[in-house]
Order: structure tokens, then C-alpha cells, then sequence
């Protein structure tokens, strides 16, 4: 019941924001009121049951897997399955696809690629394995570096500096889409799933202090993607 | 509405599927053990893939629609200049669109406090910082972040200055306040940039960008559409770094 009261707080900013601007700036009435208050109750119900979901079955999977891997002691096997994992949750990621399909028309829009379905959805296609790709690779790095324990600003401020030098090159229609692509690889289940297992792998190594070096692995996420994207845009359009 | 509810949940269960073929395939075949608790980690899965069916149907029915026609609304030209307006490129004035700021600001921080991946993160920085960290204290501090991103956002797609001069810039102010930030909340800072977001912030940011990109003239909706998100993931890089500054600042002073 509690769980519920808090859910219905995290989501009265946005009734009030919607309300606000219906009511007062647009001065319109509230059309489908019913349908908005039947939704509403969906999205409280989701939420709550989201959060008991996470502490019983996301967290504890993702910590437990950490703690298993660590006991192995197989850093190859660990490595493989951070790749698995982040190619394995962001190439069927939906809100990736629908990215991936709008920039197939700002491609064929800038001339890069000729306007037909079939060079379209290769592209497309192209353009998700790439993001898929590199989020693989982020959490491999990502893992890497707690295991190692090697501070993660050096490598984090590395790669802007790499995605600074690659905007300078990339083509123009492709780095909008570029720095969107890091934002949008990181789902609601991946989110959980990965900070456990990052905070499990740094509790359970020696010397390894999970404030520190437990998170960031979302951040490698985040930052892999831009410099992937503007390198296939830069492929692509040689 | 029951056949949309099960559309939905039937698309959630495709994103899980990829995700538990990893998790169950390396537990069975390199980790060779049982998994624990493993009907109650079942459970748990079960109640994340219905909530989160009912999170997002939740949505479709109650914000989005209205979201986003709110965001093409306030973007109409009738809306910001009156019927008849001139519309002439170079007389555009980037401090017409006031209400447009405000939006920006409201639905930029409204969305982020409801983020569910955000809320799994600040739960669990609150566990891992032994309370040093709220729950409540860092999503505020990332949905200030994702505000003013917005905002400043949307000021470039009105203004039409390149993308990447902010996001240099954005960058710069991040350097520099990782060179004196307290270690610890480093990486989680870097993290925040990414969970924003998700599920609830992308669509309503995204349809006001695309409204924005095609009533402001001289821009084009493929070019200066996109890159909202890109603010919205830098942004509360600086504020969560900022809030961890203050937070030391103010301990600071009342030890000394």
C-alpha cells in the first residue's frame, strides 16, 4: 500500500505540469477525462509493481550472477558475458529500432544513401548492429575496468575527447543522431540488471569499493554509441 | 483496451527475452549452478514485465496523446505570435517563446522524477552509500539537470546554433568539475547522464523537438529535431556533480 503512495508521488509533477499548461496556458478543457484517469491508475500500478519486481527478481540475479562469476575466477568468461549481455539487451531494444528507422530518412534526405526500401532498411539495420555493437563493447570495458579498478574519469573524458575529435569529421546529418543514439540504448530493464551486476562484481572483488568503482557502467553505455555511430556515418558515406 | 494491455505486454516480453536467453544461458552452461531463490527471482521478473505493461499502456492512455499535442500546440505560431503573425525568418525573437521555456523546464523535470530506471538507481546508490545518498536528493538533482538541458535545448533549436558547441562546452564544465569532485560520486554522476533517458522523458521530448524543429522557420525537423536527448544526457552529469559539491560544502562548513 505504501509502495503505492509512492508511486502516485513520482507521478504527480507530470498530472500537474499537464494540467497546468492544459488549463491555464492553452485554456482548454481536459478532453477523454475517464481515459486519463483509468491510465493513470495503470501507470501507479506499473510502477509499484515494477519496483517490487526489481528487488525481487532483477536485483538479486544480477548481483548473485556478479558473485558467481567472481568466484569462478574466469575473466575471459566474465568478459563475454558483459559483451552478451549489452549487444544481447539493446539490438531487439525498441525505442533503438524506431531511432534507427528515422534515421534512414534523414540519411536518404542528406543524399547519403539512395531512397529505396531496401537500401533504407539496410541501413537502418546497419545503424542498430553498430549501436548493439558498441553497447557490447561498453560493458566490456566497463567490466574490465572494475575488475582492474582503473579510475573511471581518465576513460570516460578519453572518449568525449574522442567524440569531440570524431564530430570534426563526422558528416553533418549524422551527429544529431550520433548523440541521441547514447541516450536512447539504455532500457528500463537494462538499467537495473547492469548497476547490479556492477555492484556485485565491485563488493565482491578485494580492494574494489562499490560506491567507486561499482557504478559507470551505464555511462560506458552511453558514451560508446555516439563514437560508433558517427564512425558508420562516416563509412557509410565514403 | 485489454487487447492494447496485451499488445504491450506481449512487446515488453520481446524486449525480456534476448536479456533472460543471456542471464539463464550463461547460468546453465558456464556457471553450472542453481540459481537462488529461483521461483521468487521468477516472480520478480514476472511483476517487472506487468508492471512495466502497465506503466507504458498507462502512458499511451493518459500522457501521451495529451503530451504531445500540448508540445505541437505551444510550438503553433498562432499560439506564440497571435493569428496572422509575420512570419518572416530573420524577425524571429528567441524570447517569443517563453511559454515554450516553461514546458520545456515542467516536462523536463516531471518526466525524469517518474523515470523508472532512475528511481532503480537511486535505490540502489541509497544501499550501496549506506544512506549518504537519497533517494529523493538525487533524482531531484538529476531532473534539475534534465530540466535545464531541455530548456537550453530547445533555446538552441529556436536559435539555430550548432549541436555541437554545447555539447563541447557541456563537456568542458564536465571536466572540470570531475578534476574537484569528491571521488565517490564520480562514477555514479557519470551513470545519472545515461538512466534519464527512458521510457516516459524520449516521447514527450522528442514530439517537442520535432514541433519545434518544423513551426520554427529556416529549421528542418531532420536536422534540428534530434539532439534534445543528447542535453538531456549531459545535463545532470554537472548538476549530480554539483549537488555531491554542495552537499561536501555545506558538511564542510559546519564541521570547521
Amino acid at each position: 500500500m505504501k509502495a503505492m503512495v509512492d508511486s502516485l508521488r513520482d507521478l504527480a509533477p507530470i498530472v500537474l505540469v499537464i494540467a497546468f499548461f492544459q488549463l491555464a496556458v492553452l485554456q482548454q478543457p481536459i478532453p477523454n477525462l475517464l481515459e486519463i484517469l483509468i491510465g493513470a491508475f495503470f501507470v501507479v500500478i506499473g510502477l509499484t509493481l515494477f519496483v517490487r519486481g526489481l528487488e525481487m527478481g532483477l536485483f538479486p540475479i544480477g548481483e548473485s550472477m556478479a558473485y558467481a562469476f567472481a568466484r569462478k575466477g574466469s575473466l575471459s568468461w566474465l568478459l563475454a558475458f558483459a559483451f552478451a549481455l549489452g549487444f544481447g539487451t539493446t539490438v531487439a531494444e525498441p525505442a533503438l529500432i524506431a531511432v534507427a528507422d528515422e534515421a534512414s530518412h534523414v540519411a536518404v534526405e542528406a543524399g547519403l544513401i539512395e531512397d529505396n526500401e531496401q537500401h533504407r532498411e539496410a541501413y537502418a539495420l546497419g545503424l542498430r548492429y553498430t549501436v548493439a555493437f558498441s553497447v557490447g563493447i561498453a560493458i566490456l570495458v566497463g567490466v574490465l575496468r572494475i575488475v582492474r579498478g582503473w579510475p573511471i574519469q581518465y576513460l570516460i573524458i578519453g572518449g568525449y575527447i574522442g567524440v569531440i575529435i570524431m564530430t570534426a569529421f563526422a558528416p553533418k546529418e549524422i551527429i544529431g543522431i550520433a548523440y541521441d543514439s547514447g541516450g536512447v540504448t539504455t532500457s528500463t530493464i537494462t538499467v537495473p540488471l547492469v548497476t547490479a551486476l556492477g555492484v556485485g562484481l565491485a563488493s565482491s572483488i578485494k580492494g574494489r569499493n562499490p560506491m567507486i568503482d561499482g557504478f559507470g557502467l551505464i555511462a560506458f553505455a552511453s558514451l560508446t554509441p555516439m563514437m560508433f555511430v558517427m564512425g558508420y556515418g562516416m563509412v557509410i558515406s565514403r | 483496451m485489454i487487447d492494447q494491455l496485451v499488445t504491450t505486454l506481449i512487446a515488453t516480453l520481446r524486449d525480456v527475452v534476448p536479456i533472460a536467453v543471456v542471464l539463464f544461458g550463461f547460468q546453465l552452461v558456464v556457471l553450472r549452478r542453481p540459481i537462488p531463490h529461483f521461483r521468487r527471482v521468477i516472480m520478480g521478473f514476472l511483476y517487472v514485465l506487468i508492471g512495466l505493461a502497465f506503466f507504458l499502456e498507462g502512458l499511451e492512455l493518459a500522457l501521451f496523446p495529451l503530451g504531445k499535442l500540448m508540445a505541437a500546440q505551444l510550438t503553433d505560431p498562432a499560439f506564440l505570435f497571435g493569428d496572422g503573425a509575420p512570419m518572416d525568418p530573420s524577425n524571429i525573437d528567441w524570447a517569443s517563446y517563453g511559454w515554450v521555456y516553461l514546458f520545456a523546464l515542467a516536462i523536463g523535470f516531471s518526466t525524469t522524477i517518474a523515470e523508472p530506471s532512475l528511481l532503480a538507481v537511486a535505490i540502489k546508490a541509497h544501499e550501496v552509500s549506506g544512506g549518504g545518498i537519497g533517494v529523493w536528493g538525487l533524482r531531484v538533482a538529476v531532473a534539475i539537470g534534465v530540466a535545464l538541458g531541455i530548456a537550453l535545448g530547445v533555446f538552441r533549436i529556436i536559435t539555430g546554433t550548432p549541436l555541437h558547441w554545447y555539447i563541447m562546452a557541456g563537456y568542458m564544465v564536465v571536466v572540470i568539475q570531475t578534476m574537484f569532485a569528491p571521488r565517490a560520486i564520480v562514477a555514479l554522476a557519470y551513470d545519472s547522464g545515461g538512466v534519464t533517458t527512458s521510457t516516459v522523458t524520449v516521447p514527450l521530448v522528442a514530439a517537442l523537438g520535432l514541433g519545434l524543429a518544423s513551426t520554427v522557420p529556416g529549421r528542418s525537423a531532420a536536422l534540428d529535431g534530434f539532439g534534445l536527448i543528447a542535453f538531456a544526457s549531459l545535463f545532470p552529469i554537472i548538476s549530480v556533480i554539483a549537488y555531491a559539491q554542495l552537499a561536501e560544502w555545506r558538511a564542510h562548513r559546519r564541521s570547521s
